[in-house]
């Protein structure tokens, strides 16, 4: 391709391998890699793709049980595979840096941010403990954090997730390195905060001509962030090409699948009629945790056969409601209407038949499913106890069940939650909720833990069951995109109350609520010109 | 499958292992395979070891090795006994109080706390100078003084199981207490209550043992280790190791319960050398 002296970093046929039970496994399949000086490289793919097991080695690093078996990583044309640890030592943190996915994990919450910040730099030999003050809180500065002068000297603890992972970022700059590896910087954060972080990091890399691999599984994030993506799977490149080109014309198939994730076509359901009762009515209910309200006044209808989608950033009391209206969580005021019946504020006083009606599916299937109980023994318990079905009968509902979620009966009923993978348990989570024959299900956040591809396989699930057992869904989520894909309605929440309620076409369409209006823009589109336009868009409009 | 897992159990284990099927199996069969009964006076006081009586004859002339045999069976028996009581009360508890939380939690835990707070030896000395010493009671002190370690150890364990979302979805099911505690929670820290079954099973082993020696245990004349060690002590000042026996053949049976819970835990734990 180019000089190799100029190339920062050059990677040749890589292989690396995971020791497992059974012999090593083969994770990362010969693959190559080029970087210059300045250029973001985008890498793409689901997870267990080898993303980060990539990005981790262009820093010669490996995970524990995983190791080198063959190729070159070369950075500034020196081989440091080949070299000391001390010597890569003197390299990671000063010329190559990382910043972690979850900021909140990765800082040690026993120090205050700046004694963190200057670690890197003393280590190094750059400059005494002075000079890294100042240069912090220049750093700072530049990532927009509030307080440039004064937030170093907080704990991790004592500032919000989006800014722990711009003071993150602020530390991998320090010394001014040549490259950084960023893995995943904003997966757990919210739409809003993305957006703040996406704009620094982009800010400051730009500013010192830094090179970067931006690994993430968000392809809008990417277009962003990267000159040039590269896409993996299973180990192995599939497609590799300029960002302008990569996103309007993928040449692979399975490129072409991961592009076309964000297209669910939902069919448009008619308005309920007028004289139509709402199935579920929640009616001007407020609740507390302790002394602190965090509902106010919350009222909404959910009719048959519909999704209500709720969403809201992290805190802004979507979970909250579907607590209250589980009966997990007491309403102070208000009430819960279930077929024009109130129910009993608290699940211990409801009957068996209220809680069979109203079922709910968790955000994280590892936790969900009770990892001692057989697939069976999970989906049949709901039957069993709502239904009273035993013996033969049973097995031949689960075995519909199972059918339903299109796992095969023969191969999972008797296997453990651990024996499958992340999709497959949101599925045995499905099929539980089902079990009970229910009317309405709350979805709390049921595709946020998983790859897109996996997620699209459960909502279309999702999608087919409603049209087949005319199911309603309350769907909390803070995914704009799942919204427009599947929701007939929607309610947007902030601070505990409902800022906007009503049709899904009309909400997306303008004039929008303040609120609404900053969480749909603030959803990352695949226009790699997005991010600039916006955030020319909004200056303009502070100022 | 079985015989790889059988390949990885290292060699303390297995010693544990044998030495612990072996007094089972002494201790079920103890009838047959003693040569005198239990109590029968078959000789003179203190004989050496013979043909006839091969680790010689106790303090009043019993054959010490069918009472070796048959204090397997009662020390080690009622071992058991004790244990399981105190744990199947003690993990019952300590899992309704995680599930339950609030007042019952308080009331059960500052009652264990109660419990604790004064020295297990003291207070089994205690309660059974005023109970009176006898094996019912015996059994009934020593599995109340152990339900607390017990009740802490399965509070905390099932504290981390009750919060996941599997055992909300059970009680928002409808499903009862008792389902939940034995379906839900039980399972799930089974392994670390296997565990802790093997260390305190050598505890109240030893408890046992210590009180029949201070003679509030086991009551003559029963055999049974702790006792014969006691009746036998002075013939150790004569130079002869026979008393010993049944002290030694206690430490081997705690010795190899522990190789075999600390594989358990290795095992339940995944931590690897």
């Amino acid at each position: 391709m180019t000089d190799n002296t100029k190339q920062l970093l050059r990677i040749r046929n890589l292989r690396m391998a995971a020791n497992t039970a059974n012999g090593p496994l083969e994770i990362i399949k010969g693959i190559d890699l080029d970087l210059q000086p300045g250029e973001v490289l985008g890498l793409v793919g689901e997870s267990g793709a080898g993303k980060s097991t990539l990005g981790l080695a262009s820093m010669g690093y490996s995970r524990d049980g995983c190791q080198f078996t063959d190729g070159v990583v070369e950075f500034k044309g020196r081989d440091i595979l080949g070299i000391s640890s001390k010597e890569r030592r003197a390299l990671r943190g000063c010329q190559i840096a990382y910043v972690a996915q979850s900021a909140a994990a990765s800082f040690n919450p026993a120090y205050k941010l700046i004694d963190q910040y200057a670690e890197g730099p003393l280590f190094h030999g750059e400059g005494n403990r002075e000079a890294a003050e100042t240069d912090a809180v220049d750093l700072y500065k530049q990532m927009r954090l509030p307080n440039p002068e004064e937030i170093g000297f907080r704990y991790p603890h004592q500032i919000s997730g989006g800014q722990l992972q711009r003071a993150m970022t602020a530390m991998a700059m320090s010394c001014r390195p040549d490259l950084i590896v960023f893995d995943e910087p904003t997966t757990a954060l919210d739409v809003t905060t993305q957006i703040e972080v996406l704009t620094a990091i982009r800010n400051i890399v730009e500013e010192f001509n830094t090179a970067a691999i931006y690994i993430t599984h968000d392809l809008a994030v990417v277009a962003q962030m990267a000159d040039r993506i590269m896409v993996l799977k299973d180990g192995q490149l599939v497609e590799e090409a300029d960002t302008q080109a990569m996103l309007s014309d993928p040449q692979e198939s399975y490129t072409k699948t991961l592009w076309s994730v964000r297209s669910i076509e939902k069919r448009k359901k008619p308005l309920p009629d007028a004289a139509e009762k709402p199935l579920l009515s929640v009616k001007h209910v407020d609740a507390c945790y302790g002394d602190t309200q965090v509902l106010h006044d919350i009222s909404f209808d959910i009719y048959r056969g519909r999704t209500v989608a709720v969403v809201g950033e992290s805190g802004s009391g979507k979970s909250t409601t579907a607590k209250v209206i589980c009966g997990l969580l007491n309403a102070d005021k208000g009430a819960i209407e279930f077929e024009g019946n109130q129910l009993p504020n608290c699940f211990k006083d409801r009957t068996k038949e209220d809680l069979r009606h109203i079922q709910f599916i968790y955000q994280m299937p590892d936790t969900a499913l009770n990892p001692k109980q057989k697939i069976k023994d999970i989906i049949g318990r709901p039957v069993k106890f709502y239904l009273g079905l035993t013996g033969a009968a049973l097995e031949k509902r689960v075995r519909a069940l199972m059918e339903m979620i299109e796992l095969d009966p023969e191969i999972f009923m008797n296997r453990y939650p651990d024996e499958l993978s992340g999709g497959q348990k949101q599925r045995v989570g499905i099929a539980r909720a089902l079990a009970a024959e229910p009317d309405f299900i709350i979805c709390d956040e049921v595709t946020s833990a998983l790859d897109q591809l996996v997620a699209e396989g459960i909502l279309k699930l999702l999608m087919r069951l409603q049209d087949e057992l005319n199911l309603s869904y309350m769907f909390i989520t803070h995914d704009l995109a799942t919204v427009r894909a599947i929701a007939d309605d929607v309610i947007v929440m902030q601070k505990g109350k409902v800022i906007e309620q009503g049709e899904t076409e009309k909400m997306f369409k303008p004039p929008h609520h303040e609120y609404t209006e900053l969480l749909l823009s603030s959803v990352p589109e695949m226009d790699p010109d997005w991010l600039s336009n916006l955030q020319k868009q909004r200056e303009t409009e502070v100022t | 499958m079985l015989v790889n897992q059988l390949k990885m159990i290292p060699l303390s284990a297995w010693f544990g292992l044998v030495v612990i099927f072996l007094t089972a199996f002494i201790a079920l069969f103890a009838p047959a395979l003693a040569p005198y009964g239990e109590t029968a006076i078959v000789g003179a006081q203190y004989e050496p070891w013979s043909d006839q009586y091969w680790l010689g004859t106790d303090n009043l002339g019993r054959d010490m090795l069918s009472r070796l045999i048959f204090g397997a069976r009662n020390t080690v028996g009622l071992a058991l006994f004790t244990t399981t009581i105190a744990f199947s009360l003690g993990a019952f508890l300590g899992i309704l109080a995680a599930l339950k939380a609030g007042w019952l939690d308080m009331l059960l835990s500052r009652l264990i706390d109660v419990l604790l707070s004064v020295p297990p030896l003291i207070l089994a000395l205690m309660l059974l100078a005023i109970l009176g010493p006898s094996i019912p009671n015996m059994v009934g002190v020593i599995a109340v003084i152990y339900i607390a370690p017990v009740f802490r150890l399965a509070r905390a364990a099932a504290q981390n199981i009750v919060v996941l979302e599997y055992v909300q979805a059970a009680q928002l099911r409808g499903e009862g207490t008792f389902w939940i505690i034995r379906k839900e929670v039980l399972p799930n820290i089974m392994s670390t209550l296997i565990a802790e079954f093997g260390l305190r099973f050598c505890f109240v082993f030893l408890f046992i043992a210590a009180l029949s020696f201070l003679g509030l245990g086991i009551q003559p004349p029963t055999a049974d280790w702790g006792s014969m060690v006691k009746e036998n002590a002075t013939l150790i000042t004569f130079g002869d190791y026979t008393p010993l026996l049944p002290a030694g053949a206690i430490a081997l049976l705690a010795v190899s319960i522990n190789f075999v819970v600390d594989w358990m835990l290795h095992k339940s734990s995944g931590l690897k050398d």
